[in-house]
C-alpha cells in the first residue's frame, strides 16, 4: 500500500556506531504509537555519507534532512513533523559560516558539488530489499545487456565509457574485459575484490551495505561480456554489516531468477558466491587474492601470465573492485558519451573519495573527476577542524603520498595524482594539519607496509624493515645527515625490485613527504627537534616566566619532580631529569607551558 | 586417529563440519575460521588435525594460519578489544587510546588481560572513519573514543561479564 511519507534511517556502519538502530525503533514506536502506520513507513538504508553529522535522518517527499537525531529528537520529528507537518528545527543542518539552517539536502555544501553514480542508491533505498532496488531501475540493464546486446558490444560501451579501474591501478575496465573474453576456456570467473584495505577508504564498504544488488548486477553483466558462468565476492571479514547485507541480496537475487540458471528468460546461467578474508591487505592484489580464493596464503605471483589468461583455478578470470562493478549499469542504461561526458581528458566519470583526518565534515562524497583537491576539503569537505592550518592530504594510502597546500589547486586525475608522486589509489583521502608530524605520518605508512608485506620479496621483506628503522632514530633524535640520502636510496631500490604493487609503493610516502616537507626532515635530524610537536623523545618541556602565575600544579603532576619554584613564583623545569611525560603540559591552566 | 590433546567434543563438532563440505579443495580458510569460533584460538593440534582431514601437508596449514592476520595461536580473553589503528584513527590519537587500554588492563606482555578477562589488538580500518577513533569491542563498534572514555567502555563488560 502507498505511504504519504518515508522517514530514511541511515544504516551504515557509522551511524549504527552512533546509536541509529534506537532511533529506528523509536521512531517505528512513535509512528504506531500515533496510529500512522498505515501512512508512514520507516526504513533503515545504506549510507548517506556524511559520517560527520549522523545518525542522519530524511524525510521524504518533503525533503529535509535531519542531523545528529538520538532518541529525544527522534520522539519531537514524529510529533512535530510527521504528526502537525511542521519541520523539527532543531536537528536541521546549521551551515557554519552564516548559522543558516538547511533543510534541503542538496543545498549542503558537503552534497552540493556531488554527483553521485556509484552512490546512486545509498541513503535512498532499502538495501535488504530487492524490490527496492528494481523500484530504481535496478537490473533493467542486466535485462538490456541480456536481451538486445552481444557480449562485444557490451564491452565495447564500457571501453567507450572510458571507465577505469576504481581500487587503485586505474586500468580501463573495458580492455580488462576484452581480454579476458578473447581467452578461450569453457570455464571462467569473474571476481568482486571487495578486500577494501587502505585504512582511511571506505567506499567500497558503504557501497556493500547500502546498494548490494548494484554489484551483483555489475558482476552479472561483466560475466555475460566475458562468457564466465560464476563469481566470487572476496570481502573482507572486517565488514560484518557488509557480508550479512550481501548475503541478503544474493538470496533474494536467486529468488528472482536474476542469479541462476536461465536469467530473464535466456541461455545465460550466473550464481555468485562470498568468500570471507582473513586480515591480509595483500590479498588486495589481485594474484595474492586468487591464492586466497584457492585457500592458501595470499602471496602474489609473477604477472604475466595476468589473470585474464591464467587466475582462478588456472581459468580466465576477470577482478574488479566494488565501485567499478556499481559503474556499470548506469553506463549501460546512460550510454558511453553519458559517462565520458563526465570528468578529465584520461579519466572519466567520478569517483568515491573518504575524506578523513583534521577535516569538518568527514564522510564519503563522490564527485565529479577533475575537481581540485582545494574543493574537496574547503568546500565539501568545510575546512579544517579546529580552525588549524592545513599541512597535506595524504592519498592513496600506504601506496600513495602526501600532498602539500601549494598543490591544492590540482584538479584531481589519475594521472595528475601520480605525477605528484601520490596516486588515486581506492581514494582514501586523509586531511593533516600543523600538529601532524610528516615523519611520524612516514613510519606510520611503513609499519603499516611492514606488517603487511607478505615476506616473498627481500627488497619489501627486509628493505621495508630497514627504512622504518632509519625513521625510527630519525624520530628518536638519533639521525644523522647521511641516514636522509640513504633513506632516499633505498627508497628507491625497494620500489624498483619488488614483485608486486605493494612493495613498488610502499615508500611512495617517504619520498613524498621527503619530497615536500625535507624542512622537517632536516629539523629532527639537524636541529633534534620536531616542528609539530609529535616525536615525543625530541620534544622540549619550557615555562614561559611571563604566563606562569606559580599555581604550583605543574610541579604537584610532575611524577618524576623536576619542576620546581615557590608558589607564586614562576617556575623552572630542570630539563636533565624530565622524562617528557607531557602531563605538566596538560594540567597548566594558564598556558604558561611550551613544548618544542 | 591419532590422539589430539584438545576438547575431544569440540574436535568432534569440527570433524563434523568439515565432512560437510562438499568441495574441499580451496575450503582450508574456511574450516579454519570455523575452527577458530569453536576453540578461540588455533593451537598445534587443531591444525595437524585439519591437516589430516583435508589431506594436505601440516605445514601448509600452518602457513596459512601465521599468514593471516585473523587467525591466532594463542587463546584470547573472554573478551576481545579491537583499537582501529587505520590513518584517521591514528591521527586523533587511537595510540594513546590502545595505551591506556593496556595500563587499565595491567597488559605489559602480549595481548591478554592476566585475569583473562580481555584481549586487546589492533586491526587496521574497520571503516568508521567518520567517527574516529574507533574501538571494537567483540564486534561492538564505539566511536569518538578519548582516553577518558577508557574505563567506561571496560566496565561495561567487567560487571556485565564478569566471571569472578
Amino acid at each position: 500500500m502507498p505511504v504519504r511519507m518515508e522517514l530514511l534511517v541511515c544504516g551504515g556502519t557509522g551511524c549504527q556506531a552512533s546509536n541509529s538502530n534506537r532511533v529506528l525503533e523509536v521512531l517505528r514506536e512513535e509512528i504506531k504509537n500515533s496510529n500512522l502506520e498505515n501512512e508512514v513507513s520507516v526504513l533503515m538504508t545504506g549510507c548517506f555519507g556524511f559520517c560527520e553529522k549522523g545518525p542522519i535522518v530524511k524525510v521524504m517527499p518533503d525533503n529535509v534532512f535531519y542531523v545528529e537525531v538520538d532518541e529525544d529528537s527522534a520522539r519531537k520529528i514524529v510529533a512535530e513533523h510527521v504528526v502537525k507537518g511542521r519541520v523539527y528545527q532543531e536537528k536541521l543542518y546549521v551551515e557554519p559560516d552564516t548559522n543558516e539552517k538547511l533543510p534541503e539536502q542538496s543545498k549542503i555544501p558537503f552534497y552540493k558539488k556531488q554527483i553521485r553514480i556509484a552512490l546512486r542508491n545509498c541513503g535512498k533505498i532499502d538495501p535488504e530489499n530487492i524490490n527496492e532496488y528494481i523500484a530504481a531501475d535496478g537490473y533493467m540493464a542486466l535485462g538490456k545487456v541480456l536481451t538486445e546486446m552481444t557480449p562485444e558490444g557490451v564491452i565495447d560501451i564500457v571501453k567507450r565509457s572510458g571507465l577505469r579501474g576504481r581500487g587503485g591501478g586505474g586500468f580501463p575496465t573495458g580492455v580488462k574485459w576484452e581480454a579476458t573474453r578473447k581467452s578461450k576456456s569453457d570455464i571462467k570467473y569473474v571476481i568482486c575484490n571487495a578486500d577494501e584495505g587502505d585504512p582511511g577508504a571506505f567506499m567500497d564498504r558503504s557501497i556493500l551495505e547500502g546498494d548490494p544488488h548494484s554489484v551483483l548486477e555489475g558482476m552479472a553483466i561483466a560475466a555475460y561480456a566475458i562468457g564466465a558462468q560464476f563469481g566470487y565476492i572476496y570481502v573482507r571479514a572486517e565488514y560484518p554489516l557488509a557480508i550479512h547485507r550481501l548475503r541478503i541480496a544474493i538470496s533474494q537475487a536467486r529468488e528472482l531468477g536474476l542469479l541462476g540458471k536461465n536469467i530473464f528468460g535466456t541461455d545465460f546461467c550466473f550464481d555468485v558466491e562470498i568468500k570471507i578474508g582473513a586480515g591480509a591487505f595483500i590479498c588486495g592484489e589481485e594474484t595474492a587474492l586468487i591464492n586466497s580464493i584457492e585457500g592458501g596464503r595470499g602471496e602474489p605471483t609473477v604477472k604475466p601470465p595476468y589473470p585474464a589468461q591464467v587466475g582462478l583455478w588456472k581459468k580466465p578470470t576477470n577482478i574488479n573492485n566494488v565501485e567499478t562493478f556499481a559503474n556499470v549499469a548506469p553506463i549501460i542504461l546512460n550510454g558511453a558519451e553519458w559517462f565520458a561526458s563526465i570528468g578529465t581528458e584520461k579519466s572519466k566519470g567520478t569517483k568515491v573519495f573518504a575524506l578523513a583526518g583534521k577535516v569538518n565534515n568527514v564522510g564519503l562524497v563522490e564527485v565529479p573527476m577533475g575537481i581540485t583537491l582545494r574543493e574537496i576539503i574547503y568546500e565539501l569537505g568545510g575546512g579544517i577542524k579546529g580552525g588549524k592550518k592545513f599541512k597535506a592530504v595524504q592519498t592513496g594510502g600506504p601506496s600513495g603520498g602526501c600532498i602539500p597546500a601549494e598543490y591544492l589547486d590540482t584538479p584531481i586525475d589519475y594521472d595528475n595524482l601520480t605525477a605528484l608522486g601520490s596516486m588515486m589509489g581506492s581514494g582514501g583521502m586523509i586531511v593533516m594539519d600543523e600538529d601532524d608530524c610528516m615523519v611520524n605520518i612516514a613510519k606510520f605508512y611503513l609499519e603499516f607496509s611492514c606488517d603487511e608485506s607478505c615476506g616473498r620479496c627481500t627488497a619489501c621483506r627486509v628493505g621495508n624493515k630497514r627504512l622504518l628503522e632509519i625513521l625510527n632514530k630519525i624520530t628518536e633524535g638519533k639521525g644523522e645527515m647521511e641516514d636522509l640520502e640513504m633513506l632516499k636510496e633505498l627508497a628507491e631500490t625497494v620500489k624498483d625490485s619488488s614483485l608486486c604493487g605493494l612493495g613498488q609503493t610502499s615508500p611512495n610516502p617517504v619520498l613524498s613527504t621527503m619530497k615536500f616537507f625535507y624542512d622537517e626532515y632536516l629539523a629532527h635530524v639537524r636541529d633534534k627537534e620536531c616542528p609539530a610537536g609529535v616525536c615525543k623523545e625530541l620534544l622540549k618541556y619550557y615555562i614561559i616566566p611571563e604566563k606562569c602565575v606559580g599555581c604550583t600544579a605543574c610541579a604537584k603532576v610532575c611524577p618524576v619532580n623536576v619542576i620546581h619554584g615557590e608558589p607564586k613564583k614562576v617556575h623552572v623545569i630542570d630539563r636533565d631529569g624530565c622524562i617528557k611525560c607531557g602531563q605538566c603540559y596538560k594540567t597548566c591552566r594558564f598556558g604558561a607551558i611550551t613544548r618544542k | 586417529m591419532a590422539k589430539y590433546d584438545v576438547d575431544s567434543e569440540k574436535l568432534k563438532r569440527l570433524e563434523d563440519y568439515i565432512d560437510s563440505i562438499e568441495q574441499k579443495e580451496g575450503a582450508l580458510i574456511g574450516v579454519l575460521y570455523k575452527a577458530q569460533e569453536i576453540f578461540g584460538y588455533l593451537p598445534k593440534d587443531v591444525q595437524l588435525f585439519i591437516a589430516r582431514k583435508l589431506k594436505i601437508p601440516a605445514a601448509k596449514v600452518f602457513g596459512v594460519t601465521t599468514f593471516y592476520s585473523y587467525f591466532t595461536m594463542e587463546p584470547r580473553g573472554k573478551h576481545v578489544i579491537n583499537v582501529c589503528m587505520g590513518t584517521a584513527c591514528f591521527v586523533k590519537g587511537a595510540d594513546k587510546v590502545l595505551e591506556e587500554l593496556r595500563k587499565q588492563l595491567n597488559i605489559t606482555e602480549g595481548n591478554m588481560s592476566p585475569d583473562g578477562m580481555f584481549t586487546v589488538d589492533s586491526l587496521r580500518c574497520v571503516g568508521a572513519c567518520g567517527l574516529a577513533p574507533v574501538v571494537m569491542v567483540d564486534g561492538k563498534v564505539y566511536g569518538r573514543v578519548k582516553v577518558e572514555d577508557v574505563k567506561a567502555i571496560l566496565d561495561e563488560y567487567r560487571e556485565g561479564g564478569s566471571t569472578q
